[in-house]
């Protein structure tokens, strides 16, 4: 009886699954086919798997460069947000005073507020001080990602004993010693949820660069991919080749880290 | 540490520094520019509630609102459906658990952007041409009418958000006590009995993350409203976060579209402190 129902259960999950998987398996086999094939046929594998769509689609992505955009402002910005929050959490976790709760509820009451509240005067105050290009765009994400990072940290940081910063203190460290070499690593199961939370937003945030990053060549991939559709709107199977190729990265990175990424997203959520 | 020592700034100025010039600047001059003809180069002389005013009677702006608030509410019920569904699929004893949960949470990690332009292919050419094999008009010319345009959102943020609600009712429904359930099923407790009086009132609490988790996100959707529909047709399907887009950068109606903003802002923070109000309430019962 319990066997029988677990059979059912599994077999449904298993259909659900090639469901939701359908999405990819469409662009996936109609990247690969010319325009008239696509015309005439969408749900079936391609007669021959060429790779023209994807010559094109990577020169006029300029994929290389787009790609190292990308990574180069992720991970500069959430090196950035890991260090800055991880500092601020750990002074408004230590020094218990109206001031540092006051700031906590500052930074807590930050994440209310959506992006459209503020994207228009930040535009055109980062735009008076010439600020609108890739370093602009970085501290913007410190800005806006600091408050969920240090919330969750100053969540961690509560059940780190502060014996350990007297016992350090007592050998002679001073308070930059101690919070690098010994609460920083402490807290390395939160930085890991801090990182990724982070990561997902950044990689994939679209509004953000489209208002600050106005120069050919500085794009990130969602940037180029909204120009690149446009530009071959009519044209699918390019379309689809360009589509495929900037999920590449993203797919490689779950498959690597899954388990940290599904528990990470889980913690950011809950806490 | 303490609150005067030279440290403790030190730590904070990064952050401080950040969130400064990039929310609460902002949020204050914007606040400022609402009550003002702003252009964004000049001030302009101000004219109190008037940008407030004008936007009761902006039909396109409460269309816009209207379409956000349907389709959040039916989004968020199907969302919370689907997720809690395959939650419960993939916690039950099954073989594949883990390569599901990878299935099904994977579109969360993909942008908005792209995920509605993958959308746009499967809506437009893929329903058109099994519609034509099948025989079945309602799939013809999808996104092109405000109907289909409306069920092509929700149709793609349910598909994208329920593997993230999944993982959220996984992490409560795997905390939930064992022997409990086996106790209730040694008791002769049915499938359906152990869901409605033990599952059911112990996962409650993911119900209000997950709901307002959605109804925020949802509310505030822009990428896939641009990539998916583009508001089309006739800005129809147009969000709010899309037409304070437009009023502010397609027709340069600055201090309009920043009062349209601020109101966005209350909306969005009166969700967001009805959620802290009932948890606040449900640890006091706990």
């Amino acid at each position: 009886m319990r066997n029988r129902w677990n059979i059912k259960v599994e077999v449904l999950g298993i259909l659900l699954a090639i469901l939701w998987l359908l999405p990819f398996y469409l662009m996936f086999v109609n990247s690969f086919k010319s325009k008239k094939e696509i015309f005439l046929d969408t749900t079936s594998p391609p007669e021959a798997w060429s790779f023209d769509n994807y010559i094109t689609a990577f020169q006029e992505l300029d994929f290389l460069r787009t790609l190292f955009n990308s990574l180069l402002i992720t991970v500069v910005s959430v090196v950035l947000i890991v260090l800055f929050s991880a500092m601020a959490a750990y002074a408004l976790s230590r020094a218990k005073s109206k001031m540092s709760t006051f700031l906590f509820f500052l930074f807590v009451s930050a994440m209310l507020i959506p992006f459209q509240s503020v994207m228009i005067p930040l535009v055109t105050v980062f735009g008076q001080f010439d600020m609108l290009n890739r370093g602009g765009l970085i501290f913007m994400y410190i800005g806006f990602g600091a408050s969920l990072s240090i919330f969750l940290y100053h969540g961690a940081l509560n059940n780190v004993p502060k014996s350990l910063d007297e016992a350090a203190k007592i050998d002679g460290a001073n308070r930059w010693q101690v919070f690098w070499h010994i609460i920083f690593p402490i807290l390395k199961p939160i930085t890991v949820t801090v990182a990724i939370l982070n990561i997902i937003w950044i990689w994939n945030d679209y509004l953000l660069p489209s208002l600050v990053i106005n120069t050919t060549g500085s794009e990130t991939i969602p940037l180029k991919m909204f120009f690149f559709f446009g530009e071959y709107t009519k044209q699918w199977h390019l379309a689809l080749a360009g589509l495929t190729l900037a999920i590449i990265p993203v797919i490689i990175f779950y498959f690597f880290a899954q388990r940290s990424i599904i528990k990470g997203v889980s913690d950011g959520a809950i806490k | 540490m303490r609150t005067r020592e030279l440290s403790y700034w030190l730590f904070l100025a990064p952050v401080l520094l950040a969130l400064g010039l990039v929310v609460v600047v902002p949020m204050v001059l914007g606040l400022f520019y609402s009550f003002t003809a702003w252009n964004g180069i000049q001030t302009g002389e101000f004219v109190g509630f008037q940008n407030y005013i004008n936007l009761f009677t902006d039909e396109r702006f409460l269309d816009s609102l209207w379409f956000t608030t349907k389709f959040s509410v039916v989004s968020v019920i199907l969302i919370n459906f689907i997720g809690l569904s395959l939650a419960l699929i993939v916690t039950s004893k099954i073989k594949t658990s883990s390569l599901l949960r990878t299935t099904f949470f994977m579109p969360n990690l993909i942008g908005g952007l792209i995920l509605g332009f993958i959308w746009q292919f499967i809506f437009l050419k893929v329903f058109a041409s099994v519609g034509e094999a099948v025989g079945m008009e309602s799939l013809q010319a999808w996104l092109s009418t405000t109907e289909t345009g409306f069920w092509g959102l929700v149709i793609l943020m349910s598909w994208q958000m329920a593997g993230y609600i999944m993982v959220i009712y996984i992490a409560y429904l795997e905390g939930l006590p064992n022997e409990l359930i086996e106790a209730a099923e040694i008791d002769g407790a049915s499938t359906i009995q152990r869901f409605r009086y033990i599952i059911f009132p112990l996962v409650a609490p993911a119900f209000t993350v997950s709901m307002f988790l959605t109804l925020s996100n949802t509310f505030k959707l822009y990428d896939q409203n641009l990539s998916l529909t583009a508001g089309g047709p006739y800005n129809s399907t147009e969000m709010v976060a899309m037409e304070i887009f437009k009023t502010a950068f397609v027709q340069n109606a600055f201090a309009y579209a920043q009062a349209k903003a601020i109101i966005f802002f209350l909306i969005v923070a009166v969700i967001a402190l009805v959620q802290v109000y009932i948890n606040k309430r449900r640890e006091v019962e706990m």
